[in-house]
């Protein structure tokens, strides 16, 4: 047992360090690594819980897929570190007292005599032979399908979110289109101008404004 | 009603199917204007609608592991929702359509919103209140950034993404919490426990995250600093929709959680709401007296009816529930016809949202102008127009919870909103037009805007057969 305490504890002493310089590191890249540990860190915390289904998971997916596509999406955008930063120091303070008081709140309702050991007993371990994935698979078909679905609906419409606000439209190539190049008519293009004919005396006095288009075509 | 496993969910699943045939048939569509993915929306809104009309429950029914409720509740906020999505997209129609904002997805983004909301309005879990509540979300922040190159309107996406993310934080932290103590996620089960748990700080300090979540959605004050930037970035039809069809979807989060899950806390969140309530009327009726823009006005005047709304449920009997329910059909109406109204002047490609630009309607288009006028009188709430009952049933439902100081603030700060609701029809009607030329919307937009005036008109003449159906949603 106290091994497992110790790597508790030594868990989710790392969790918080890297959660805390998730949001304190200056570097975004750095940030995302940093967000990549403390995910990282949950997936041990999940696995001591005997959640090993999700443990892994929350590796293969968020670690291995989000995380990688998110360091990508942050390497390529130049985010300006100095504006972010615009207003800290004068919120600071004002934050610190907000959040200490929230802590304060919190640590006094949610003390241990509530989520204790003795309210909320550990649930009896499994032998070998359990299969986490089976049972949540048993549940996540049948009790939990309609809010599974739903989960779902909810990626669909992300993607259709997404590439509605970025989607900028087919790319117009500028290349010919000998089609249209042959049904050319000289109506098209050729446009003939009546006009009087202009003396060269009479042209200087006055530069009256002519439209620039109408000689030149 | 269709039977089998899955019939309750019928409409809910037409409408997912409609969406994808949608999806499909608006990406190999070449047609400039989406006449038929706007058609086919509006086709798939009817459809879902009768399915839904048709599937009257015989009896409440918890469904699908708990997860999924059938009563007259549900029955009758989808039908609204319905009805106002339809309403939005007829007057969303003419505004995208002289704009860069025209794209299938408007319309497929809209459905999504409206599946959330049957999905939210129908939960009896916290789960699928959560998702429902998330992909009816999802797809408002997704509506609103759609004019690209408009930085009010991603300035208000933003917004509106950032304060909608913190307010789920708080509603999942508070559900969270809720999960925690009874190690239940369904709403009987979650309110059995709480009547018999010794552990009620810990109830409560779940009741005070789904308070501010909750709060944060509606956008009652103090937690209504994005509303009003949010409403006028927001394109016009997409403000439409997000003062309609989203508030009745948060009646039905409200009552599920608060009267459902959290009916042995009463007291607490009575409290709690009552603050909300009288600090929105205030608030929302003081500062839309010193608009100048009509949208932002109307933004200042939602969050005054939320206050309004909030009265019923803080009676907290079947009585005020009723009211409440009658309140927020009858507002996401009105709402959907002023913003509509806004529609109206700029339907031709520039944004006319100023109350200047309303001057002298009346000798312009007489008729139209009339049938705003309606919608502001209702939502000034004077008889007969609809808005009247609904302020009246409220606010006499408060009274008989004997909450008489409520009642009183809300009387007083009703006729102080009469300023600026007034004032728009005075300058429709007796200042002079900037120019002469008559007005000539395109023909639906006309369509709505008299579906919803003549409605607001006839629902304020015959308002017992709604308000029957709204009681009979709780009385059983």
């Amino acid at each position: 047992m106290p091994v497992e305490k110790l790597i508790f504890y030594a868990f989710a002493a790392l969790m918080l360090f890297a959660a805390v310089r998730v949001i304190s590191v200056r570097n975004s890249v750095q940030a995302v690594l940093f967000l990549v540990l403390t995910f990282f860190c949950a997936a041990v915390l999940w696995m001591l819980a005997e959640a090993e289904f999700l443990a892994i998971t929350l590796v293969l997916v968020y670690v291995g897929a989000v995380m990688v596509l998110f360091l990508f999406v942050v390497m390529m955008l130049d985010v300006d570190y100095a504006a972010m930063r615009e207003g800290f120091a004068r919120l600071l303070p004002f934050g610190i007292i907000v959040s200490l008081m929230f802590f304060g709140v919190l640590f006094y309702i949610l003390r241990d005599r509530f989520f204790g050991p003795e309210n909320l007993p550990p649930p009896p371990p499994h032998g070998a032979d359990y299969s986490n994935v089976e049972a949540l698979g048993e549940v996540l078909y049948t009790e939990y399908f309609y809010p599974f679905e739903i989960a779902a609906v909810l990626l669909l419409v992300a993607m259709v979110a997404a590439i509605s606000l970025t989607f900028r439209g087919r790319q117009q190539r500028k290349g010919q289109q000998v089609s249209r190049q042959l049904q050319a008519q000289k109506s098209d293009r050729l446009k003939i101008v009546t006009m009087a004919s202009e003396s060269p005396r009479k042209a200087t006095p006055e530069p009256a404004p002519t439209d620039p288009e109408e000689g030149q075509s | 009603m269709i039977g089998g496993f899955l019939g309750p969910l019928a409409a809910e699943i037409f409408l997912l199917v409609a969406i994808c045939v949608i999806l499909i048939q608006d990406a190999f569509s070449y047609d400039q204007e989406r006449e038929w993915t706007y058609r086919l929306s509006q086709l798939a809104l009817l459809i879902s609608g009768i399915l839904v009309a048709t599937g009257m429950p015989a009896n409440d029914q918890v469904l699908y592991g708990g997860h999924y409720r059938v009563d007259t509740l549900a029955l009758l906020l989808k039908l609204g929702i319905i009805v106002v999505s339809m309403l939005a997209l007829t007057f969303a129609r003419p505004y995208i359509l002289t704009r860069r904002i025209l794209r299938g997805e408007y319309f497929l983004l809209v459905l999504f919103a409206v599946l959330g909301a049957m999905v939210m309005v129908a939960g009896n879990s916290l789960l699928t209140l959560y998702l429902g509540l998330e992909l009816m979300s999802l797809s408002l922040y997704a509506l609103v950034a759609m004019q690209r190159g408009n930085r009010q309107s991603a300035e208000a996406a933003v917004k509106y993404f950032v304060m909608g993310a913190l307010a789920s934080g708080f509603l999942l932290y508070g559900m969270s919490i809720l999960y925690g103590v009874t190690g239940s996620l369904i709403i009987q089960q979650v309110a059995q426990i709480g009547l018999a748990s010794e552990q009620q700080l810990l109830f409560q300090l779940g009741l005070v995250f789904l308070v501010s979540g909750l709060a944060f959605k509606v956008g009652a004050v103090p937690f209504q600093m994005w509303l009003p930037d949010v409403y006028q970035g927001a394109p016009s039809g997409v403000t439409a929709f997000i003062s309609s069809a989203p508030k009745i979807a948060a009646y039905g989060l409200i009552i599920r959680l608060l009267s459902d899950a959290l009916q042995p806390f009463a007291a607490d969140w009575q409290q709690l709401l009552s603050l909300l309530a009288v600090l929105s009327i205030a608030v929302g009726n003081v500062v839309a007296i010193a608009q100048t823009s009509l949208k932002r006005m109307l933004a200042y005047s939602a969050i005054a009816h939320v206050g309004y709304f909030l009265l019923g449920i803080i009676a907290g009997d079947s009585q005020g529930f009723a009211a409440s329910m009658f309140y927020i059909l009858v507002y996401a109406f009105m709402s959907v016809g002023a913003f509509g109204a806004v529609i109206y002047l700029s339907f031709e490609g520039e944004e006319r949202e100023q109350i200047e630009d309303f001057r002298g309607l009346a000798s312009r288009n007489l008729w139209q102008a009339t049938l705003i006028a309606f919608l502001m009188l209702s939502l000034a709430g004077l008889p007969p127009f609809a808005g009247f009952w609904a302020k009246f049933e409220v606010i006499r439902a408060v009274a008989l919870a004997d909450q008489i100081w409520l009642a009183i603030v809300a009387v007083i700060f009703s006729i102080v909103g009469l300023f600026y609701y007034l004032r728009l029809i005075k300058v429709m009607f007796f200042d002079e037009p900037e120019q002469a030329a008559t007005v000539k919307a395109p023909r639906g937009l006309r369509f709505a805007l008299g579906a919803c005036g003549l409605g607001v008109f006839f629902l304020g003449i015959f308002p017992g057969m709604l308000l029957e159906y709204c009681l009979q949603a709780f009385n059983g």
